[in-house]
């Protein structure tokens, strides 16, 4: 017996121990799984002998194996031995190997219960700690639920040390097998009291992560841990505490009321750098959720903390302060933002990931005023950054930050765009695609910016070779993709059509991806419509055009032998394009308007949310199947059927659509209407008055002389930083700019809001208006598209607060004097509209043309439908004096014109005029049967004065009376048009005429007749024309500009209420409107125009006019003092 | 705390406990995936990364890494202290701990974390506790092995405690 326990000892002597295998692993570098292929085997020989210090040896052994990464699973069977050893050492190798080699598919675990149970209970505190850990690794939820009471049990244990394992392995038991939480938890909440700290802190710590998966339950408990909070001084545990009442003060706002001040005296007085951040963390996280009361106070002294942690020499601090910084920046943007300095320094740190961080900071706290500043200290370190990833990384960013919101901070796109240029630099960029994608997106919807963008494009092209020479570079010609693009669509702006033309035809273009070649063949296309469009201006055009058309010739069959079926095709349908123009242009047939044609149209953005905007109408519930689903796969023929009888509706639809021309002026009317109403509503200048309109705002614009003829050896010649002057010189002027008029206004009292809102002297943010007149084009919007709101803003953007707090200012209600004039039915019953410029945001329109209000009086009568498709309306009014309807309003009797009629009590007629040209006046005449008879063979006749003449069909004499072309039943009414020549405009005058017609009664029909007189007045020939405020002063300046002047007294009206009256009544729209002074515009179907100075004191109005024709300007002055006087 | 991992400047794991359960196949890719990663950074980096939805945390000692994973709301620094509370407690068990012993007694390594940590928790916060129940259950231990196999338990723990002293070649950067 002896002998043999002697002979197992020498046995195992001479197995190789754990050191052994590792020495011999060392020693075996070159066939490493060599040997452990041998020393597996041997180890496989181990386990199969009895002796359990020997298996024990191999478990150990296998261990090893098992982190280096061999598969032990095999020998699974064998741990549960050596875990069931009754010797603590073999015990203890038998829990680690089975903690760090089961897991829960393994299955010997089953048979591991009642050995563990064992362990548990052991009197030998070590065999229970060692089951306690194991099973910490590998607990499954059986092992739980077979083993929770064991472990309850153990909570209990006379040992701390049994104890502490206990209560933290209750956690782990909670999560496989929940249902032990309930018995277990009173005992758990004991230990939170435990003599022992280990115990204490462990109880904590589960209670701490149960409470973050559900604080609800926990929210108890508050009092309990703001006791233990106040009272330790374990670092270990409060960390977890103050986590823990992170997760509780988002459902109990008083709790975070109560934690201020234990929190700010742990933050003063703490040395310990993780608790500082973990209070940090949860006075953030308590005021992110909860909002107003609570935390709030700790914020700023958080953000002080933070930067104070951002000054730390360590790199980790460092991050963590950027970290806990973002967090703030998403709920109190303004306490952060103070800090820019601070964050751009970060930039230089050596860390990446401090520099990650700091740019994701950045992107929250751009403004108009440091974006250039910001994105200059971002270009610089493109430039220096070594690693590619960091530099993508730098380049997404500054395209993120710029285009952030609507590219809401940009002021000055000329620099945006050489930004992007610059950018083009970067070699082996993946984003050239990017890149791109922000050049079109400007260009097109920045209209004021196309001239310059184009400029730059071409030079970009020019510069082509060098973008496409290296292959490495791929990424980047992406550029030239838009740049191709930019070039063509807007060729107009392009100084020298031609030299783009063959920067673009150049064989080296071959080179490039098939699908950028293709642009370059389309838009190589439109050029040489631009081309021939200058051709036809000039001779020596005309060669020029022939040089292109050889140039073409010569280069496109490169592009005709492209491997790209795209390119191949443009190609050859292109060459044979100017194959054909070539012989036209050899006849001498001009065909440069043919080609232009092809390429005619505006490609106009849709906005993002269009789709959104539309109102589901009533009773559509899109949710509800159109047709029923197919119950079975079998009816395929069925489905395609009833796929079919989809379309079909939808079919005579488009058919209506095309043939009602005039329904669709209409609702383009409308939806210009409702863009105008739409504050977020991004629109283009609406356009003013022919004449003015090609003066307004181009002339404001900085241009910046870029010499084109001399080409710079860098693609990017414009260097952002020229515009980073200038734009800062601009802005300088503008404050100037502004001091001056502020003096002017004494003077003027016409002065825009805009302007009025930065009397403030320190430049603010609102401040800085863009430079030029820059407009995002109007993105197409559904028609009916509901006006937008704050419904856009997505909730869950970090920065919405941030957006909002900038844009506040912007978005001022507006004064819409059409609204609140309810004490006036004509005016209320019309639905004005204001045109609320100065509501487009910091984008939309200069300075200058601010609050232009026009009102669009819009006839709300039963004749709206027909009325509107008229873009010159006029409205005249026939009434019969005695038989005045009682519903027709008092102030009818002031519309501009009217028809006197003499007695008869059948017919009430309504006259409505429309003015189509400059000399042709439409009037349409409502006939309506009051009485209780039949009338039918009317005739409508008008005596012709000398101005004004009836036009009546060819052949028909000038006294000829016109038949009305329908009858009337009792109580119809229907509208007539008759159509009247006008030769002068200035003199109002009236027309006499008659109606005749037969009256049917019961007794008999008898012959009736009924005289009328026409008024047309001068402010018939008026049209409601928008006008701009810089156009209105120029206006006012010309020289043949005659004035004139009324005074109304004892008006009673409010201000709003008269503008809208004029406005309405006489066809004029507000150009300017401060306090109680107005300019008002309009002009005449002859294309005079008229300007309304309109000031308001004591009941008194006075109406300083202008006109360039001195006698309609009298006439009218006369009839709005009519208006007056008969209200 | 997710996981533990140390490895070597060659990328060579030296210890790994796991407190969320996994398959080997993916316990094998993360480490090879974050060993990478981490072994990129350069010295002068924080301590930090984001991976995956996890936050990792490391801290280099001499030639070692030491990498734990985190959960989001977790606090980074108090997991850089538990970091450094681990070296502490293998210095003062080894005496001056180094690579190799790690290497040789990765058994008694994960003994000290399983006292110090459990269930990805610290249970223990106290140093002396930690070293106290290891000693003792070492102590157990030998008197077992040395009960069994018929050697003193000094023979035993001198011989390999000798062999392994080459503390030399590897410099125990003072921890800061």
């Amino acid at each position: 017996m002896a002998l043999k326990k002697v002979k197992g000892s020498i046995d195992r002597i001479f197995d190789k121990n754990l050191q052994d295998l590792v020495r011999g692993i060392r020693n075996h570098k070159d066939d490493e799984a060599k040997y452990i292929s041998t020393c597996i085997d041997e180890i496989k020989q181990e386990l199969k002998q009895e002796n359990i210090s020997v298996k024990a040896n191999a478990v150990c052994k296998l261990t090893y194996l098992q982190m280096l990464g061999y598969d032990i699973s095999w020998a699974a069977f064998n741990i549960v031995e050596v875990m069931s050893s009754s010797k603590f050492t073999y015990k203890r190798m038998g829990y680690l190997a089975a903690s760090q080699s089961f897991h829960d598919g393994t299955d010997v675990i089953m048979l591991t219960t009642n050995q563990i149970r064992k362990d548990l209970n052991s009197p030998n505190q070590y065999d229970t700690g060692v089951a306690l850990t194991g099973l910490s690794c590998f607990v499954t939820p059986d092992l739980s639920r077979d083993l929770a009471n064991d472990i309850m049990t153990l909570m209990s244990h006379t040992k701390p040390y049994i104890r502490k394992k206990a209560v933290l392995i209750m956690y782990k038991v909670f999560l496989k097998y929940p249902e032990s939480l309930r018995p277990a938890f009173p005992r758990l909440k004991e230990k939170l009291d435990d003599p022992d700290p280990g115990v204490q802190s462990a109880a904590v710590n589960v209670i701490c992560e149960l409470a973050r998966r559900n604080p609800k339950n926990y929210l108890s408990l508050a009092p309990l841990f703001f006791k233990l909070m106040t009272s330790s001084t374990n670092n270990w545990v409060l960390i977890k505490i103050i986590k823990l009442f992170g997760a509780l003060t988002p459902l109990e706002p008083r709790l975070g009321k109560k934690l201020i001040e234990p929190l700010t005296n742990l933050i003063h007085s703490t040395s310990a750098m993780s608790l500082l951040y973990e209070c940090v963390n949860t006075v953030i996280a308590g005021r992110t959720v909860s909002g107003s009361s609570g935390l709030c106070v700790g914020l700023s002294v958080c953000a002080s903390l933070c930067v104070r942690l951002c000054f730390s020499l360590s790199p980790s601090v460092k991050y963590l302060g950027l970290l806990a910084m973002s967090k703030i920046l998403k709920t109190h943007p303004k306490s952060v933002q103070s800090h820019k300095d601070l964050i751009l320094q970060c930039l230089d740190d050596k860390d990446e990931s401090i520099r990650l961080r700091a740019l994701d900071l950045l992107y929250g706290m751009v403004s108009k005023k440091n974006l250039m500043e910001i994105v200059k200290k971002l270009m610089l370190h493109v430039d220096k950054a070594e690693g590619t990833t960091y530099r993508d990384e730098l380049l997404t960013k500054i395209i993120d930050i710029c285009s952030q919101s609507n590219y809401q901070y940009i002021t000055n796109f000329e620099w945006y765009i050489s930004i992007l240029v610059e950018l083009t630099r970067l070699e082996g960029t993946r984003h050239g695609h990017l890149i791109a994608s922000q050049m079109l997106d400007v260009a097109v919807r920045v209209k004021a910016i196309r001239g310059f963008a184009v400029s730059q494009m071409a030079l970009l092209l020019d510069s082509a070779p060098l973008l496409s020479g290296n292959m490495q570079r791929k990424g980047i010609c992406e550029v030239l993709y838009a740049a191709a693009w930019i070039c063509g669509e807007f060729s107009e702006y392009l100084e020298d059509p031609v030299q783009t033309l063959e920067a673009m035809l150049r064989p080296k273009v071959s080179t490039l991806p098939g699908h950028i070649q293709a642009v370059y063949v389309q838009n190589a296309a439109k050029l040489f419509a631009a081309v021939l469009r200058n051709g036809q201006q000039g001779s020596q055009e005309g060669a020029a055009v022939q040089e292109t058309i050889q140039l073409l010739t010569d280069q496109l069959p490169i592009f005709v032998q492209s491997a790209d079926l795209e390119v191949q095709e443009r190609a050859s349908c292109f060459l044979q394009l100017v194959k054909y123009i070539q012989k036209l242009q050899q006849k001498d047939v001009d065909v440069g308007e043919e080609v232009t044609a092809l390429f005619a149209g505006e490609l106009n953005p849709v906005a993002p949310k269009a789709q959104k905007k539309v109102p589901v109408p009533e009773g559509l519930d899109l949710d509800a199947w159109i047709n029923d689903p197919p119950s079975e796969p079998e009816s395929e023929d069925e489905k395609s059927k009833s796929a079919f009888a989809e379309e079909e509706p939808q079919q005579p639809r488009q058919r209506h659509r095309e043939v009602d021309e005039k329904e669709l002026a209409r609702r383009r009317e409308e939806r210009k209407q409702e863009q105008a109403n739409n504050p977020f509503y991004i629109k283009g200048s609406t356009p003013a008055p022919k004449g003015y309109q090609d003066t307004m705002g181009v002339e404001h614009i900085p241009v910046v002389q870029i010499d084109l003829s001399v080409p710079l050896k860098v693609p990017g010649m414009a260097t952002s930083d020229k515009y980073v002057k200038i734009e800062e010189e601009r802005r300088k002027r503008d404050r100037a700019e502004k001091g001056k008029k502020k003096e002017k206004k004494k003077k003027r009292e016409k002065r825009s809001r805009g302007d009025r809102r930065n009397e403030s002297g320190p430049e603010s943010e609102e401040d800085i208006r863009p430079a030029q007149t820059v407009d995002i084009v109007t993105e197409e919007m559904p028609e009916n598209a509901l006006p937008s709101d704050d419904e856009d803003r997505d909730p869950n953007d970090p920065y919405r607060e941030a957006v909002v707090a900038t844009s506040k200012s912007t978005t001022e209600e507006p004064a819409d004097p059409g609204q609140g004039s309810d004490t006036e039915d004509a005016v209320s019953s019309f639905p004005l509209r204001c045109f609320p410029d100065v509501l487009l945001g910091p984008l939309g329109v200069t300075a200058r043309d601010l609050p232009a209000m026009h009102f669009m009086p819009q006839k709300s009568s039963k004749h709206k439908k027909k009325k509107q498709k008229k873009e010159k309306e006029e409205k005249e009014k026939k009434k019969k004096k005695q038989h005045r309807v009682p519903n027709q309003e008092e102030e009818e009797s002031v519309q501009n014109g009217t028809v006197e009629e003499e007695e008869d009590p059948l017919p009430v007629c309504d006259v409505q005029g429309n003015l189509q040209d400059s000399s042709r006046v439409v009037v349409s005449v409502i006939f309506e049967n009051k009485s209780s008879s039949f009338l039918k063979s009317m005739e409508f006749n008008v005596l012709d004065s000398l101005n004004a003449k009836l036009q009546r069909p060819e052949g028909a004499g000038p006294h000829d009376s016109l038949s009305v072309p329908f009858q009337l039943p009792p109580g119809v009414s229907n509208e007539a048009r008759f159509v009247f020549s006008v030769q002068s405009i200035v003199m109002p005058q009236k027309l006499k005429g008659t109606l005749t017609f037969i009256v049917k009664s019961d007794d008999g029909s008898s012959h009736e007749k009924l005289d009328f007189k026409l008024h047309f007045t001068c402010t018939s020939y008026l049209t409601t024309t928008p006008c701009y405020s810089d156009a209105y002063a120029k206006l006012l300046e010309s020289a043949d500009m005659k004035g004139s002047s009324a005074r109304l007294q004892g008006v009673g009206l409010p201000f709003q209420h008269l503008l809208a009256k004029i406005c309405f009544h006489h066809h004029f729209s507000v150009v300017e409107k401060i306090n109680s002074c107005a300019s008002l515009y309009s002009r005449s179907i002859q294309g005079h125009h008229i300007c309304l100075l309109v000031k308001y004191t004591d009941q008194t109005v006075t109406i300083d006019a202008k006109c360039d024709e001195s006698s309609l300007l009298g006439n009218l002055l006369d009839e709005i003092k009519l208006t007056f006087s008969q209200s | 705390m997710q996981f533990m991992l140390l490895f070597s400047r060659q990328g060579k794991l030296r210890l790994q406990k796991w407190y969320v359960p996994l398959s080997d196949k993916e316990k094998k890719k993360i480490t090879r995936e974050l060993v990478q990663t981490v072994l990129a950074r350069k010295p002068k980096m924080c301590c930090f990364l984001e991976w995956r939805d996890l936050k990792i945390v490391y801290k280099r000692y001499a030639s070692l890494y030491f990498c734990c994973a985190i959960e989001d709301q977790d606090n980074e620094l108090i997991t850089l202290e538990i970091i450094h509370r681990y070296v502490e407690l293998l210095d003062k068990y080894f005496g001056s701990v180094c690579e190799l012993d790690i290497i040789f007694n990765f058994e008694k390594a994960y003994f000290i974390l399983d006292e110090f940590l459990l269930g990805g928790e610290a249970q223990e916060t106290s140093k002396k506790n930690v070293l106290k129940a290891i000693e003792q259950a070492d102590l157990l231990q030998e008197a077992s092995v040395c009960l069994h196999a018929g050697f003193p338990p000094s023979v035993l723990s001198e011989s390999f405690l000798c062999s392994l002293d080459i503390a030399g070649v590897f410099r125990r950067v003072k921890l800061d």
